[in-house]
């Protein structure tokens, strides 16, 4: 598709009145037709795909405009059949909705919306979405688009008309334009069309999409009515919105010759100098004087009149001079707590074993442009252990779900080895295999991606580097899981032999004997030598858990412990401040017990609700203890050396704490098969 | 009662006073056995069989694999207590269902049984009969001029000829072969032959071999099971025949006859009751395979694989097996006895046993 970009370049320098006459005539004319004859470019390449594009555009449309408004989005999908290969496809949406005056323009006319020239993170890049749905539904069914929207305040009404739009002349054409009271609704919008589609179900489907898109957007809350009238909502897991992304202006790292003239041709500003320092950032104007002298441009020349040759030598000093890196604070990642809310939330059906704490890294730019990478890794339960990994790819909040395999996402994910993370991969590189979904989220004011489908982001070496130091983190966690588990079951395995074998034996040579039942403490001790501690989850509704930790000693002596865990401070009640074992906690949520002098053979329990959404974010697993030797503790972690709290010295022991050998039976019999 | 039973019973009530007293002490309870792998049998030269050396394993209930052996071994003495007091018995297979009601103690394979049961009899010096516990498996067949008197179900003695009294299968033995239930009278046999696959032996019958040669024939149906080597065993010690293996010639073969003649590394404590050392072996050998040009199968990666671990396996450690099986590891093929039948269906009996046998003596 020319771009804006391509125009001007080529005609720019004319800059005669003909030219400018021609280039605009140009433009309309070559876009919409443009459109039509290569719809594949946009991603309607295939029926099922143009139906999951019109969806995708619509729906991402109106999570920007709740962002951008502060409005918590309810978004609703509908797909009637109409026959074999028609659909009615609406989305309705609870947005700021569009002034009657604007409705035309936004929804019948190609490359108009207000963000083509913004630098800011958001879901759609172009304004070629949602007029080209139209078109495409326009072109393929022969009917008009149906739009109904009304805007905040007491005295406004609805607005709604039927669009259809003339592809030679790129504008719309109106019919049927009327008030209306849209009962029920204080704003919002809703757009219908009838489209060609096919409707499928699976990896690349509609259902997919919002389900994914749900995960990222925990504060939205979508409904689906999907062709057989099933409706599925995936309900709003947070009432926090996320942080309204900044607008920057450009910065000149990386910046385009196409890019400056479209700069210069569009400025308020009179001369160069004060273009400089005030259309971009990071342009002081002590560096606004010292690129204008190294290529040897007038300050005072007006921006306007900037030729080719001025272009070149100040993109050339761009380069020699040093600029700061742009200012990061535009981006809105997800955050490592949403993420993992999101991920709980839509994938709860599939019981998890463990979701590995996201990663969000900390935003860096290249060529002017700020990015910022987020990865997740959930494992196990009912996830389907016998293939490859599902890959979530997100980029500004919105999944890609095509070309997965030309992705810098899947690249990184591909160069990992991933069988130290306790991941099958065959020779440590590819998808790795395994019950395990890997979510990385890219978020950017302008992510690269390798075509207008915007289906795949395309890789630079900073990226892949990012992104490959976000999974690590994050396969950490999933291996220190995996530990943990292994030692868990060791540790019940020792639970099994004093709980329930012993008891037993006791009992059934006692009676053989006709001997009284011996006392087993000391045995058991000797067995364990441990102070244990046993976390339980008990789910008691959906926003009420009990935590239950109990504590067994199961050494010779009495024994003191502290325990450590961080609670979301939001979930925790008075259950918590009234516990008996109960010291403090402090503004992070990290709450403190202690356990005095709990006797030999001997348990006690430290019990504790958590309330609220947040309640089902706390693993019970992430316990830590101080005060003992570690040798002699099972079941929680040492209190790590930066866990920050003061007065929690390691006390030293020093009676003769016998070490519990690992020792395994001598592998018995190894060739029986001579019988 | 008998007495075998009485010392049966009093070993393994000796076991769990063990556990007890342990328990009483406060101590982890403890046991060690033989280890029962093949770096630890050594040769008895008063029996000439491969026996436990004195290599241990310790048993504690520290580990769950332990605890819950010992629990099976104090619910499997309950069991046995039982049976023997209720004139009983019961095949492993029998006691792997029973344990359903064991709860922890419960078998979850019918090799956990089995194995105990060998554990039991290790630990008590007793046999698995004498606990009252049968195998699954029936002995094997026998084919020749024998005379074997057994107690019939209804408690009267009978007597079979194994030519005479028997179908063209051969005489079923049962799987306790001891005198008190099973005695021995040979007719005019000269040697006994026991042979591998269920094919040869139809053969060998079919062609009138036992009679020809006044040789008894016993089909060992793969791995032999115990009935049958004490039966092999018997014969030979108290009758002085002389006993001759004829397998296929592969590594697995090598380890029936292995066990026929050293004694099997599972039943190593048993060796002096079940092993034959004066067994020889007839073929196939890998020399055969060359000298009549049989066909042949290529080893496989396990067959390589059981090869070489015969190489480390100190009943093998002589000048002939080592010969033997590098031949065969060089040569890198194996073939079946039935692959005689190259050169016609009276081959085996009319040219390769008579001048086998000849070599070795025995005709």
């Amino acid at each position: 598709m020319p771009s804006e970009k391509d125009v001007k370049t080529a005609a720019a320098p004319k800059k005669t009145a003909q030219a400018y006459k021609l280039e605009s005539k140009q433009q309309e004319i070559s876009v919409t037709e443009f459109f039509e004859k290569n719809k594949q470019i946009l991603g309607f390449d295939s029926r099922s795909k143009s139906l999951l594009m019109g969806i995708k555009e619509a729906v991402d449309n109106s999570l920007d405009n709740c962002e951008e408004a502060n409005i918590l989005p309810e978004v609703t999908v509908r797909i009637e059949r109409l026959n074999d290969e028609d659909y009615k496809v609406s989305i309705e949406d609870n947005g700021t909705g569009i002034t009657h005056k604007a409705m035309p323009n936004v929804f019948g006319r190609l490359l108009y919306g207000s963000r083509f020239h913004a630098l800011r993170q958001s879901r759609g890049q172009q304004g070629i979405g949602i007029s080209a749905t139209i078109m495409y539904g326009n072109i393929t069914t022969g009917k008009p688009a149906h739009a109904v929207s009304k805007i905040e305040g007491e005295d406004e009404v609805g607005w709604e008309m039927d669009i259809f739009i003339d592809t030679k002349t790129n504008r719309p054409v109106i019919t049927n334009d009327r008030a209306t009271p849209w009962e029920g609704k204080e704003h919002g919008t809703l757009i219908q069309y009838t489209t060609k589609g096919r409707y499928i179900t699976g990896k690349q489907s509609i259902f997919e999409y919002l389900k994914e898109t749900a995960i990222v957007n925990p504060h939205a809350q979508i409904t689906f009515y999907d062709p057989d009238g099933t409706k599925t909502v995936f309900e709003r897991a947070t009432d926090i919105m996320p942080p309204r992304p900044k607008e920057i202006k450009p910065h000149p790292e990386g910046m385009e010759i196409g890019d400056l003239f479209k700069y210069a041709g569009n400025t308020q500003q009179k001369n160069m100098k004060a273009f400089l320092r005030n259309d971009f950032s990071r342009i002081t104007d002590r560096l606004a004087t010292e690129i204008l002298e190294l290529s040897k441009v007038k300050e005072t020349k007006k921006p306007s009149d900037l030729s080719r040759e001025d272009a070149i030598a100040i993109l050339d000093a761009i380069k020699k001079v040093k600029i700061m890196a742009p200012p990061t604070d535009c981006l809105s990642p997800i955050g490592d707590t949403l993420i993992k809310k999101g991920l709980m939330h839509v994938l709860d059906g599939l019981r998890p074993e463990y979701y590995a704490t996201p990663v969000t890294r900390s935003p860096k730019a290249v060529n002017g442009n700020p990015f910022v990478v987020e990865a997740g890794i959930v494992y196990g339960g009912d996830i389907p252990s016998d293939g490859q990994v599902q890959i979530y790819r997100f980029a500004n909040r919105v999944p890609l779900l095509f070309k997965q395999g030309d992705c810098a996402i899947t690249k990184a994910i591909s160069e990992m080895d991933w069988r130290r993370y306790g991941l099958e991969q065959r020779g440590g590189k590819g998808i790795p295999y395994g019950p395990a979904i890997i979510l990385v989220h890219v978020a950017s004011t302008k992510v690269p991606f390798t075509s207008e489908g915007k289906e795949a982001v395309a890789s630079f070496p900073e990226l892949q580097s990012e992104i490959g130091l976000a999974l690590r983190l994050c396969a950490r966690n999933l291996k220190s899981h995996l530990n943990k588990q292994e030692r868990k079951n060791k540790t019940h395995a020792k639970f099994e032999i004093v709980q329930e074998i012993l008891p037993d034996m006791a009992e059934k040579v006692s009676t053989h004997l006709n001997k009284p039942v011996p006392d087993l403490s000391r045995t058991i001790t000797k067995i364990m030598n441990v102070v244990w501690v046993e976390p339980e989850v008990k789910k008691e509704n959906k926003k009420l858990r009990t935590i239950t930790y109990t504590i067994y000693n199961y050494t010779t002596q009495p024994r003191s412990i502290r325990l450590h865990a961080q609670v979301p401070k939001e979930a925790v009640n008075l259950s918590l401040f009234s516990g008996e074992y109960f010291l403090d906690m402090n503004d992070e949520g990290k709450a403190n017990w202690e356990i005095k002098d709990l006797a030999p053979s001997t348990s006690t329990k430290v019990t504790f609700e958590l309330s609220g959404e947040m309640a089902d974010t706390f693993d019970a697993d992430d316990i830590y203890f101080s005060g003992l030797n570690p040798v002699i503790v099972m079941g929680a972690e040492m209190l790590p050396g930066d866990w920050g709290i003061k007065g929690l010295d390691i006390v030293q022991t020093t009676e003769d704490d016998l070490v519990p050998e690992d020792e395994e039976d001598v592998q018995e019999a190894e060739d029986l098969d001579d019988e | 009662m008998n007495d075998r039973q009485k010392v049966a019973l009093d070993s393994l009530t000796g076991v769990i006073s063990n556990i007890y007293d342990q328990l009483d002490r406060g101590d982890i309870p403890a046991m060690n056995l033989p280890m029962r792998s093949k770096k630890n049998i050594e040769f008895d030269t008063r029996h000439n069989v491969w026996t436990y050396g004195d290599l241990k394993t310790a048993r504690t209930a520290k580990t769950v694999q332990g605890a819950v052996s010992m629990l099976r071994t104090a619910y499997t003495t309950d069991f046995i207590n039982d049976m023997i007091r209720e004139g009983k018995s019961s095949t492993l297979r029998e006691m792997y269902y029973i344990s359903e009601g064991w709860h922890n103690a419960k078998f979850h394979t019918q090799d956990e049984s089995n194995l105990l049961a060998e554990d039991l009899e290790t630990i008590t010096g007793c046999m698995r009969e004498d606990f009252k516990l049968r195998p699954e498996e029936s002995g094997a067949h026998v084919y020749g001029d024998l005379n074997f008197t057994t107690i019939t179900t209804k408690g009267t003695w009978k007597t079979n000829n194994c030519i005479d009294d028997v179908p063209e299968t051969g005489f079923a033995v049962p799987y306790k072969v001891e005198n008190d239930t099973f005695q021995i009278k040979p007719g005019n046999v000269k040697f006994i032959m026991a042979i591998e696959t269920g094919g040869m032996f139809a053969r060998l019958i079919e062609n009138g071999f036992p009679e020809q040669y006044n040789c008894a024939l016993v089909h060992l149906s793969g791995q032999p099971a115990r009935s049958t080597r004490r039966l092999i065993k018997r014969l030979n010690e108290e009758f002085n025949l002389p006993v001759t293996v004829f397998t296929d010639g592969d590594p697995w073969s090598f380890r029936i006859y292995a066990s026929v003649a050293y004694g099997a590394i599972k039943t190593a404590h048993i060796s002096e009751y079940l092993a034959t050392p004066t067994a020889q072996f007839i073929g196939i050998t890998p020399s055969d395979i060359l000298n009549y040009d049989l066909p042949t199968d290529k080893l496989s990666d396990k067959d390589i694989g059981a090869l070489n671990a015969e190489l480390s396996d100190p009943r093998f450690a002589d000048e002939y097996w080592v010969n033997e099986i590098q031949a065969m590891l060089s040569m890198g093929k194996k073939a079946e006895q039935q692959a005689l039948a190259k050169y016609g269906l009276e081959y085996a009996t009319g040219v390769y046993l008579p001048e086998k046998l000849t070599d070795m003596g025995i005709l």
